[in-house]
């Protein structure tokens, strides 16, 4: 059956200066890490992280383009189209899990975080930006675990990239799984971290989609499409593709560098 | 056992199931996994001279009739796919490539760079803008449609198979304009032209406000279509729309088809429904007493 609604958005929250949260009540369900195909009449549809599960959900936003621009004005009552939720989710296994997320990377990895830990799992969250003005859903992270930060600029936390954050974490205290989400180098670097000390890691991907359910091919991987057999992929997975944080494809399908 | 081979034009296919294009056929992975996962022979991408964008998102809609979709021809251009080809070719796939073009000199030169890679056959996608036919698909000139082909056939030494729309008056006349123009087959139908409007906003769904319908609603035009063709050409052809199971597939088939092509039945079914719909045929050809495939293609022509 189609999964398509008009829904209003309730509420907008500015998280940082370049990502925004819209609230809106769906009752379709939904597992951590899934997204949802956003469409933004007159502008766009594009893939989206659930960033709040539960009855009134929510999606986090980074403005990066037009479309994401013109979302970015507007106002509680304007109204989106959703279909979904599409993907697969993170599967909550593991008794110490760190969670890598670097920009708008936590908005994939915040309803796992709080899942893990609801189910009495122990969380570490390493969370990265480019400034601390940029850090996203610290507090909510804060609220299921600890939480170890780190700043391109050096203007809170750890002076540097999160891979390097989370290599020290991971050399002083043993995890059994490592989420990750963020720009494909950063995830990259994650994942053989993750290999490196022989733990199980889910890194959820993002590419550019069009249908959203298995079809066009725009979001290949190899020959693994993200929006169904991803976005989540284990490190067993992404060794055995050539493309993973070399090459991604643009909206013609040609192949250019991640 | 049924014997489940088929052959179009000398295009030998393990089973009558094909890939149709438009659907996992951007990326040679994804071909080569259509392939391995059960397909008789993968279409490519309809792929021009140029990388193309296509048109904004939204591009496809589900709807209870079936898939509505105007993605815009999407395409990385010729001289890039050469990589998919290839990547395609190393899973062991059966390809046919589809191509299209401005006009019939670039069909032809798109039609041979294809053939160069290696590709089994070339398919056209004629269902792309006619520059001088004022807004009308080159599909729905009769005329356009046999000088195309003749002009592919001229630049390439593999067979040729146009593919066409529904939304013309009389299909049947169109596949003898192809047959005269030289083609080697048929491929019928490409989508019904459809729209869908969101009342809640106000505006069509897709950003392209119209599209093409495909899946379970058009197969029955799609049928028609192939069991009229079948009446008038004595080139094969390949029937395309709504197929989903082996039942369906023997719809096409015993309409005179020698083989199917199935994309919107993977969005339920995923890329398994191609070794579904392989085994289910065999099963209910060998129920009605046939040996093979080809000895049902057509009978319900009496």
């Amino acid at each position: 059956m189609p999964k398509f609604e008009v829904v209003p958005i309730l509420e907008l929250i500015r998280e940082t200066p370049t990502t925004m949260t819209y609230r809106f009540r769906g009752d379709f369900g939904g597992q951590p890490g899934q997204f949802l195909m956003v469409w933004i009449p007159r502008y766009d549809e594009l893939p989206m992280a659930i960033s709040y599960l539960g009855a009134v959900k929510g999606i986090t936003v980074h403005d990066y383009g037009d479309a994401t621009h013109a979302f970015a004005a507007f106002s509680a009552g304007d109204r989106i189209g959703i279909r979904g939720p599409y993907g697969n989710a993170f599967r909550l296994e593991g008794e110490k899990v760190l969670a890598v997320g670097g920009g708008s990377g936590m908005a994939s990895m915040i309803a796992a975080i709080e899942a893990f830990s609801q189910q009495g799992a122990q969380l570490v969250t390493a969370a990265g930006a480019k400034t601390a003005a940029e850090l996203l859903f610290v507090e909510r992270a804060n609220a299921s675990g600890e939480v170890h930060i780190a700043t391109d600029d050096g203007s809170r936390g750890f002076a540097g990239f999160v891979p390097a954050l989370a290599e020290k974490l991971v050399d002083r205290e043993k995890f059994d799984q490592i989420l990750t989400c963020g720009p494909e180098r950063m995830m990259k670097a994650v994942v053989d971290l993750a290999r490196a000390h022989k733990i199980p890691i889910q890194a959820s991907l993002e590419r550019y989609m069009k249908c959203g359910i298995g079809i066009c091919d725009a979001c290949s991987l190899d020959d693994q499409l993200v929006c169904v057999d991803g976005p989540i992929f284990t490190a067993e997975q992404l060794g055995g593709f050539e493309e993973f944080g070399k090459f991604r494809r643009d909206k013609s399908g040609r192949r250019i560098p991640a | 056992m049924v014997d489940l081979r088929t052959e179009i034009a000398g295009v030998r296919l393990r089973n009558p199931t094909m890939l149709a294009s438009g659907f996992l056929d951007e990326t040679g992975g994804s071909m080569a996994r259509v392939f391995e996962s059960g397909a008789g022979a993968v279409v490519t991408k309809s792929i021009g001279p140029q990388p193309r964008e296509g048109y904004p998102n939204p591009t496809i809609v589900e709807l209870d009739a079936g898939l509505l979709n105007a993605v815009g021809l999407p395409n990385p251009g010729i001289v890039e796919y050469a990589h998919e080809v290839k990547r395609a070719q190393k899973g062991g796939a059966v390809i046919i490539g589809s191509v299209f073009g401005k006009d019939a000199d670039e069909f032809a030169r798109v039609a041979a760079k294809m053939a160069s890679y290696g590709v089994r056959a070339i398919e056209l996608n004629l269902s792309c803008p006619h520059v001088k036919g004022a807004g009308t698909e080159i599909a729905q000139d009769a005329g356009a449609v046999r000088d195309f082909t003749r002009a592919v056939k001229d630049a390439v030494s593999l067979p040729v198979f146009p593919k066409l729309s529904p939304n013309v008056q009389d299909i049947a006349s169109f596949a003898v304009a192809a047959e005269e123009g030289g083609a080697d087959g048929i491929v019928a139908i490409n989508t019904v032209k459809a729209m869908a409007i969101v009342p809640e906003l106000k505006m069509p769904f897709l950003a392209n406000k119209f599209g093409g319908l495909s899946g379970p609603a058009i197969r029955p035009i799609g049928v028609r279509a192939v069991y009229d063709i079948c009446e008038k050409v004595h080139i094969p052809v390949v029937g395309v729309g709504g197929v989903g199971s082996g039942r369906d597939a023997l719809e096409y088939i015993m309409a005179g088809a020698c083989a199917v092509q199935v994309g919107t039945a993977i969005i339920p079914k995923g890329i398994a429904v191609f070794e579904e719909i392989t085994k289910e045929m065999a099963s209910l050809l060998e129920e009605a007493g046939f040996g093979s495939v080809s000895e049902a293609i057509g009978v319900a022509h009496a």
